[in-house]
């Protein structure tokens, strides 16, 4: 894999600076935008929503609850929330069954900003090594976080979630969120590549489940226009999705990303010098080829392009 | 990464890719496996709160409450006086749940308790809507030889900051001995009617406060459920449900009388003491066998 230097060279000379960050750009406003909108109320007084990223009252009204807390919630014993909880956790999940869970991941949560940053780094450093861990872990975590719900009978995965240790820290204003976000980003940078976000965080695992039946997708329908420059993979936070749908077409495979892994960050869309990918929905799920050439088989198109 | 990947591609047996596979699996198995053994232990010890930490009004009791809160700080945020806090990651009290510090910071007594009905989940109790019924914790005159109403002088702070005034906290007047001439002004307080809001504690006058607010369960005794009151059964009945009353026989120690003239009890000159060096003799008595 070429340096992290490199990435996204090719596009930006092809389409431009803004073309090639477009969603970069436009996920880091929307992160820093919502721990701002946390952060009027306490730090100047405007109340647009209270609370942190566990439950939140968007302007006094909407109620929003995360659905794994809800669920663990449940799993714990405290079967009769009040209302409030249930229409919380129903928006929240209803949200995200539309445009995919891990929207969340690459979206919403401050720990994206952290372990991204880590990821960068990693690769300007040309850092390698440290310990393998298994894409799968994060469900074996998503299950013993639910476990430990049930046989504590209390919340217990919350005394350690980094998740809202870090947002509760950074909207009260608690110090010892620091720390977490250190070892998070010291654990991404030098024991794991991509080690808590892409491995670890059982958040993650929950939101990839209810991402995988979500409508919308990255569709890669100019994969045919694909000559294996690798960029994708290279700043792409789970790779393991791209290649089913960029290199499945022999297979017999669709040109969406189905696995629910994907956080649809967009990154991959728009370092793609060959433009082969776009947010879409999940159907139709077929070889399309390019325009009107439909069922074109995939050597012709390819030619085509380049 | 676990490889699947190579098994796939070649047409070889599946052996070494399922071996390493159940390999992986294993491995990740034991590896959350003791993770959550870790995490387990370590929230049954966080999930002590320890005694100083009130939690806000109509909290669930502890346990139901640690499945109920989500640690969204909506009720931090409701509070207009900053009187809850969120537990940090280092402080003691769970991390992400509310509390407050009875002497630095006291509930205020809201009449609309604005902390209770934003909670999302009713961890804080909605029923609650009258900030009377609240039972944060119980005041407890918890040394009385500090106390300096104990010693005879005035001092009555508790009482008169109390929000409850002259029902959660009573003064019990009672003779000075010491003195011979002055009163004791006693606090005395009563579960049925204390809030826990802890004002009492943050106004002690002394350097360390007399009267604290506890949790209810270190603060509160329980009766052992077949316990019957006899004078509550007689009550309720309208008479005695064993034999007739029998005529009062004092059961004194030796060198001890009664004097029903307001003195009480008066210990005879010559004794030195009431009860003998072996207490086995004052459970003894009455017991010895006819000779």
């Amino acid at each position: 894999m070429s340096g992290g230097g490199k990435t996204g060279l090719t596009a930006t000379l092809n389409r431009g600076w803004w073309q090639t960050r477009k969603w970069l750009v436009l996920r880091r406003v929307s992160q820093l935008g919502i721990l701002g909108l946390f952060l009027l109320g306490p730090l100047a007084g405007v109340r647009i929503i209270d609370g942190n990223l566990s439950s939140s009252l968007l302007l006094d009204t909407v109620p929003m609850t995360d659905p794994l807390l809800f669920l663990q919630m449940l799993v714990a014993g405290f079967l009769v929330p009040a209302g409030t909880a249930v229409l919380g956790a129903a928006l929240v999940m209803g949200f995200y069954l539309l445009v995919g869970g891990r929207v969340f991941c690459s979206w919403v949560c401050p720990v994206n900003l952290v372990t991204d940053a880590a990821g960068w780094l990693r690769l300007r450093l040309d850092l390698h090594g440290g310990i393998n861990l298994a894409r799968s872990t994060r469900y074996w975590m998503l299950a013993l976080v639910l476990l430990l719900a049930l046989a504590t009978g209390s919340l217990a995965y919350e005394l350690v979630n980094p998740v809202s240790l870090l947002h509760r820290g950074i909207i009260f204003g608690l110090g010892s969120a620091a720390f977490v976000a250190l070892a998070l980003f010291l654990f991404d940078l030098f024991v794991a590549r991509r080690g808590w976000c892409g491995h670890l965080c059982p958040m993650g695992a929950f939101y990839g489940l209810v991402g995988a039946v979500s409508p919308v997708r990255v569709r890669a329908d100019q994969r045919a226009a694909c000559d294996d420059c690798m960029e994708c993979f290279v700043v792409c936070p789970e790779p393991q999705v791209i290649r089913p749908a960029l290199k499945g077409a022999e297979a017999g495979r669709g040109p969406v990303i189905l696995a629910g892994e994907c956080t649809n960050c967009g990154r991959c869309i728009e370092v793609c010098p060959q433009e082969v990918f776009a947010f879409g929905l999940r159907y139709p799920n077929r070889e399309r080829g390019q325009g009107s050439e439909t069922r074109s088989s995939p050597g012709l198109s390819k030619g085509a392009a380049t | 990464m676990n490889g699947g990947s190579g098994e796939k591609g070649s047409g070889h047996p599946a052996q070494p890719g399922r071996r390493r596979f159940l390999g992986d699996l294993a491995r990740t198995a034991c590896g959350v496996g003791v993770l959550g053994l870790g995490l387990g232990l370590h929230a049954s010890r966080a999930n002590a709160l320890p005694a100083a930490a009130i939690r806000p009004p109509g909290a669930l009791p502890e346990a139901e409450f640690l499945a109920a809160c989500t640690r969204c700080g909506l009720c931090v945020r409701g509070c207009p006086y900053d009187v809850l806090k969120l537990a940090g990651l280092l402080d003691e009290a769970p991390a992400g749940t509310p509390y407050f510090v009875a002497r630095t910071e006291p509930c205020v007594m809201c009449e609309d308790i604005p902390c209770v009905p934003v909670c999302p989940t009713g961890a804080l109790d909605h029923a609650l809507t009258d900030i009377h019924e609240a039972r944060m914790g119980l005041a407890v005159v918890v040394d009385h030889e500090a106390c300096i109403a104990f010693q005879g002088l005035r001092c009555e702070v508790c009482f008169n900051i109390c929000p409850v005034r002259g029902k959660a906290i009573t003064l019990d007047l009672q003779h000075n001995a010491r003195s011979g001439k002055h009163a004791l002004f006693i606090p005395v307080v009563h579960s049925a009617d204390c809030t826990g809001c802890g004002l009492c504690e943050k106004a002690c006058i002394l350097e360390e406060a007399a009267i604290k607010v506890l949790p209810m369960r270190l603060a509160k005794g329980e009766l052992g459920h077949h316990y019957r009151l006899g004078w509550e059964q007689k009550a309720e009945h309208g008479g005695s449900l064993v034999t007739p009353d029998q005529q009062h026989r004092y059961n004194l120690p030796e060198g001890v009388r009664y004097e029903h003239g307001g003195r009480g009890l008066i210990i005879d000159e010559g004794a030195e003491s009431p009860y003998s060096d072996n207490p086995l003799d004052t459970l003894n008595r009455g017991l010895e066998p006819d000779r």
